[in-house]
């Protein structure tokens, strides 16, 4: 381990943390915002439902560096431009998310639902004031496993020339040095952990009642990609 | 237009056979070998390691948030960084890349094994233990069988992390299928790189589909015929989980008969 390397480097590190999460961060919002009308969606209806989730199944198959390459092409854009990144992980982002969406939405209770709408609940009032917060804890859980492993993924841009936090690991297994493989596979961890600390203290602004959250219960093992 | 291009670069019979590197020479079939072989190798490994220890984790009901925790790291560690960083302490070869494959396959096996076993309803259980049989024989008779659909599940979940992860094990000195996509990028050879796309995701999604349909098959007959109308497998798996969110199970449409 080379100290003296990491504070000779700090500029670098920190404009790479900072590149990091202005890749990362675009997909974990956006996949967010566009699951929820999918999921809600997908929770009314059982045919929407497998449509949707087969096709982010399919998403969720391609290599991360295939699809990477697989954006510019069909969208027309320059190969090696940096935002194909950034909708390959939104893109990612949404086949993961559209699933906890659903199931969030189809688990609010249904007589819940239908005491709204006897109350007098527009369709609109309905879900914002009653659906969606309902749906609130699943839908954090969701958006914190999305967060990490889009976190995790956008290193893979590296391959693509993209810089971030995963051009150290190109780096270092260009000049045999440990050291800074080691530097940016903590600062991605650390990127990760800050991104949950922001999205659980937003999580525990907008849902107050939600104290004990079911998050540590839920697990998504069906998906992973390298 | 480039997809054309790349896929009459696929269909040229000369760029399957041969030796790779000899003349430029893609060979196709050799890296699609080194592809499949770690992969097998590393699948072989994780599934010894990771289902035993999700079934007793189902079995048992101990040791569930450590798992859960386990893969929740295995999700946040970067592919590239794990990689980069077994190959520096050990060699640039292929024993680092498995072993990182074996890391990464893991978690979605346990997850796959504990989720199944867990998903057997207590009752049957209670009922398989009440008319006498030991508990080696409810985990092999009874449980297994049970989860036999959600383990392939895991299986299928880590086989394509798998293979995944040998696209980008590829930029570090190892071959496989992802060396199009590295070599059309530092080459600047955009035919090449589309190509190499088009081959590691048709191998995922091949691979993929015959594991789904493993999946299927592999649900017990009189299990299948009592759920077929309602759940695919996948859904099973989903329903379990709503449960433990909510507490009871999900009432739902059209199951009145």
């Amino acid at each position: 381990m080379d100290w003296g390397w990491i504070s000779r480097n700090l500029d670098l590190i920190g404009g790479r943390v900072l590149e990091h999460m202005a890749l990362s961060g675009p997909p974990i919002v956006i996949g967010f915002l566009l699951s929820i009308p999918f999921g809600y969606w997908a929770s009314r209806s059982r045919i929407v439902r497998s449509v949707l989730l087969v096709i982010g199944n399919i998403v969720y198959t391609i290599p991360a560096i295939a699809l990477i390459v697989f954006v510019p092409v069909v969208l027309g854009l320059a190969i090696l431009d940096p935002v194909n990144l950034v909708i390959a992980l939104t893109l990612y982002a949404i086949a993961l998310m559209i699933r906890s969406a659903a199931d969030a939405f189809a688990a609010v209770p249904r007589d819940v639902a239908a005491s709204a709408t006897a109350m007098g609940y527009s369709g609109w009032q309905r879900f914002f004031a009653v659906e969606l917060p309902l749906a609130g804890p699943i839908l954090l859980a969701g958006v914190r496993v999305v967060s990490v492993s889009t976190v995790s993924l956008a290193s893979v841009g590296a391959l693509t020339g993209i810089e971030n936090l995963g051009s150290f690991f190109t780096d270092a297994f260009q000049r045999q040095f440990l050291t800074e493989a080691l530097v940016g596979i903590v600062a991605v961890l650390l990127v990760a952990g800050l991104f949950d600390l922001i999205l659980t203290a937003i999580g525990r602004a907008l849902m107050p009642w939600n104290r004990r959250e079911p998050t540590r219960r839920l697990v998504v093992p069906e998906l992973t990609t390298a | 237009m480039i997809f054309v291009q790349a896929l009459s670069w696929i269909f040229d019979g000369s760029h399957w056979v041969g030796v790779a590197g000899r003349d430029g020479n893609p060979a196709i079939l050799q890296r699609l070998g080194e592809t499949l072989q770690i992969s097998v190798i590393s699948i072989v490994i994780a599934v010894l390691i990771a289902v035993p220890l999700g079934v007793l984790i189902g079995h048992t009901g101990r040791g569930r948030t450590a798992a859960i925790l386990a893969s929740n790291v295995a999700r946040g560690l970067p592919t590239l960084g794990l990689l980069s960083i077994l190959i520096l302490l050990i060699a640039v070869n292929a024993v680092p890349v498995a072993i990182v494959l074996v890391i990464l396959g893991i978690p979605p096996m346990l997850a796959g094994a504990y989720a199944g076993v867990e998903s057997v309803n207590r009752d049957t259980i209670d009922a398989a233990r009440a008319v006498g049989l030991t508990e080696w024989q409810i985990v092999f008779r009874v449980e297994l069988p049970l989860a036999a659909s959600l383990l392939v599940g895991g299986l299928r979940a880590m086989t394509l992390q798998v293979i995944a992860t040998t696209t980008v094990a590829s930029a570090f000195a190892f071959g496989g299928l992802g060396i199009y996509l590295i070599n059309g990028l530092s080459q600047n050879d955009f035919v090449q790189l589309v190509a190499g796309a088009i081959l590691v995701t048709a191998l995922c999604l091949v691979v993929d589909g015959l594991l789904a349909i493993i999946q299927r098959l592999a649900l017990p007959r009189g299990v299948s015929r009592g759920r077929a109308a309602s759940a695919s497998p996948k859904k099973r798996s989903r329903a379990s989980r709503r449960a433990a969110i909510v507490g009871t199970p999900p009432l739902q449409e059209g199951m009145q008969s």
